[in-house]
């Protein structure tokens, strides 16, 4: 399989891996994707609470070249942004960022899974109701 | 300097061996007679040229020349030998068996022959790989006409019991055959002392070209017979028409020739090679060698990298040409139905990569590809959400993953 030299980028140089302290108020968690299918990412940002807006993300993933780059690229493209304009986040764009092949496109619905679990799990320790996360595709 | 990427997938294939391209060369341009024409010298030369290939390889694996028919590979002999002896044999009874990990060109021909009204069992094997000769007693039928069971394992190098496999087929009055495509010209395989009486091997597995295999038939107690799957021209003895691969099978030749001459001192150098890949690459905690560690082939290792996914290894070992437990099938991600055979969870089959050395494999390249892999098994757990919740002492399978 021959992967976009973007892929290959994130994958060698993988940005903002690593752990954030998930028992942090400020930090929200989103674990998607099972062993057995291959893939498992945790993705998780730090929200500073008076401009809502993500000042640390980083992530985890097992996976193929793929799941690593667009979990890697997910953390670039959260860092900066507000809380309400990472839930804009949309996979296709990932996709397009990174010239995902068809078969890889799963690996974009579980970054934008995680973006959305990590936000919603932000969001419950803050007293807010979780967010209702549309089945995904497959 | 060391040239990449390093090649390590010889169970794959061989590079030809430079001697055997050598004794190849004057049968594509000056002695390019058909072997079966008897009627002038290009013929008789060419016709030489085979019959010296013949004494070479049955010298190999000590049977008589006339026991070798020659095919094009060892999927048409596991073909001709299962096909053949079905329906050769449908008076005395429908039954084969083999087991659960043996190539595809053995199950599905077993598949096909089922389609055709045949019974087939497939013994399971143990998590060393190996088959119970316990079940295949219990297996046997009086309708039992083979019973065919790889000698190594492509997968893993895994070497079953053949001689005893042989005795217990023979007891019940059923043929033994054996694919031994990985085996021959790795180790000693001796069709007498073993029992075999069929066996399908290749050239281009050790050091010979592609496209050029053959099937031991055996001729005395009991002669065996197999039936054509090729009508045409009636060559080897009729079991298999079509003019011969003259160059091809000169080739053959000379690769058993050097096999049979150097294997004993390739097999220690490539095993204690393999070895110490193998004991350095099990200094990564959670690595485990799957298949047999007694009994196998010298030249084989095959390992699972616990909590990195096997595609995202495969990419971090750019530097070699090896296989891995999923990509071994190629298109699919499906994990290798051996190691599943095995009792290997998925991951853990996923996660596989295996070596195959060659004659040609050098102790720098082996030094090279240890750093290699440890370099990128370590960076992917560094990566992995699961090495981190395993190091926490977490269970993973307490956790309810969202399926997706």
């Amino acid at each position: 399989m021959a992967y976009s030299d973007k892929v290959i980028d994130h994958y060698s140089n993988p940005r903002n891996v690593g752990t954030l302290d998930k028992s942090k108020k400020t930090v929200g968690t989103g674990l998607v994707g099972a062993p057995e299918c291959g893939d498992v990412m945790r993705l998780q940002i730090e929200v500073d609470e008076a401009t809502n807006t993500i000042t640390d993300a980083k992530f985890k993933t097992f996976g193929c070249g793929s799941a690593i780059a667009s979990s890697s690229l997910a953390t670039e493209w959260l860092k900066g942004k507000t809380v309400d304009e990472a839930l804009a986040i949309d996979n296709m764009e990932i996709v397009e960022e990174l010239a995902l092949p068809p078969v890889k496109i799963h690996c974009s619905v579980l970054a934008e899974d995680a973006i959305k679990m990590a936000i919603s799990d932000y969001r419950v320790k803050n007293g807010l109701p979780a967010l209702e996360m549309e089945k995904s595709h497959h | 300097m060391l040239k990449l990427p390093i090649y390590l997938d010889n169970n794959a294939t061989t590079p030809l061996d430079p001697r055997v391209l050598d004794a190849m060369i004057p049968f594509f341009t000056e002695v390019y007679g058909n072997a079966a024409s008897r009627n002038h010298p290009f013929g008789w030369a060419a016709e030489e040229g085979v019959d010296y290939a013949r004494e070479q390889i049955a010298q190999l694996i000590h049977c008589d020349p006339k026991e070798i028919i020659f095919t094009s590979g060892a999927t048409e002999s596991d073909n001709l030998a299962i096909k053949g002896v079905f329906e050769m044999y449908s008076q005395k009874g429908n039954h084969v068996i083999t087991a659960t990990t043996e190539h595809k060109a053995v199950l599905d021909t077993c598949k096909h022959i089922e389609k055709l009204g045949g019974r087939v069992t497939y013994l399971p094997v143990n998590e060393q790989g190996l088959i119970s000769l316990e079940d295949l007693e219990a297996a046997m039928t009086p309708e039992t006409i083979l019973v065919t069971i790889m000698y190594g394992n492509n997968e893993t190098g895994t070497i079953q019991p053949i001689q005893e496999i042989a005795k217990i087929a023979h007891k019940h009055g059923a043929l033994f055959m054996t694919d031994g495509t990985q085996a021959v010209g790795k180790i000693p395989v001796d069709v007498i002392a073993d029992g075999i009486d069929l066996m399908a091997f290749t050239a281009h597995k050790m050091y010979g070209p592609k496209g050029v295999g053959a099937l031991y038939v055996r001729r005395k107690s009991p002669r065996v017979k197999v039936t054509a799957q090729m009508d045409g021209g009636g060559h080897e003895r009729g079991m298999r028409s079509g003019t011969l691969n003259v160059p091809g099978i000169v080739g053959f030749g000379k690769a058993c020739e050097l096999a049979r001459l150097e294997m004993a001192q390739d097999a220690e150098r490539l095993s204690k090679l393999r070895d110490h890949l193998e004991k350095e690459l099990l200094t990564l905690e959670e690595s485990y060698v799957n298949g047999s560690v007694e009994r196998r082939l010298p030249h084989v290792a095959n390992i699972s990298f616990k909590y990195v996914e096997g595609e995202g290894l495969m990419m971090g070992v750019k530097d070699l040409a090896v296989s891995s437990g999923s990509a071994c099938t190629s298109a699919s991600l499906e994990p290798s139905y051996v190691l599943k055979a095995l009792g290997l969870s998925d991951d853990l089959a996923h996660s596989s990569l295996r070596f195959g050395l060659s004659r040609f494999t050098t102790d720098e390249q082996i030094e090279y590809a240890i750093g290699h892999v440890k370099e990128a098994v370590t960076k992917l757990r560094e990566m992995s959400p699961l090495w981190e919740m395993h190091k926490e002492g977490i269970d993973l399978s307490s956790i309810e993953w969202a399926e997706h």
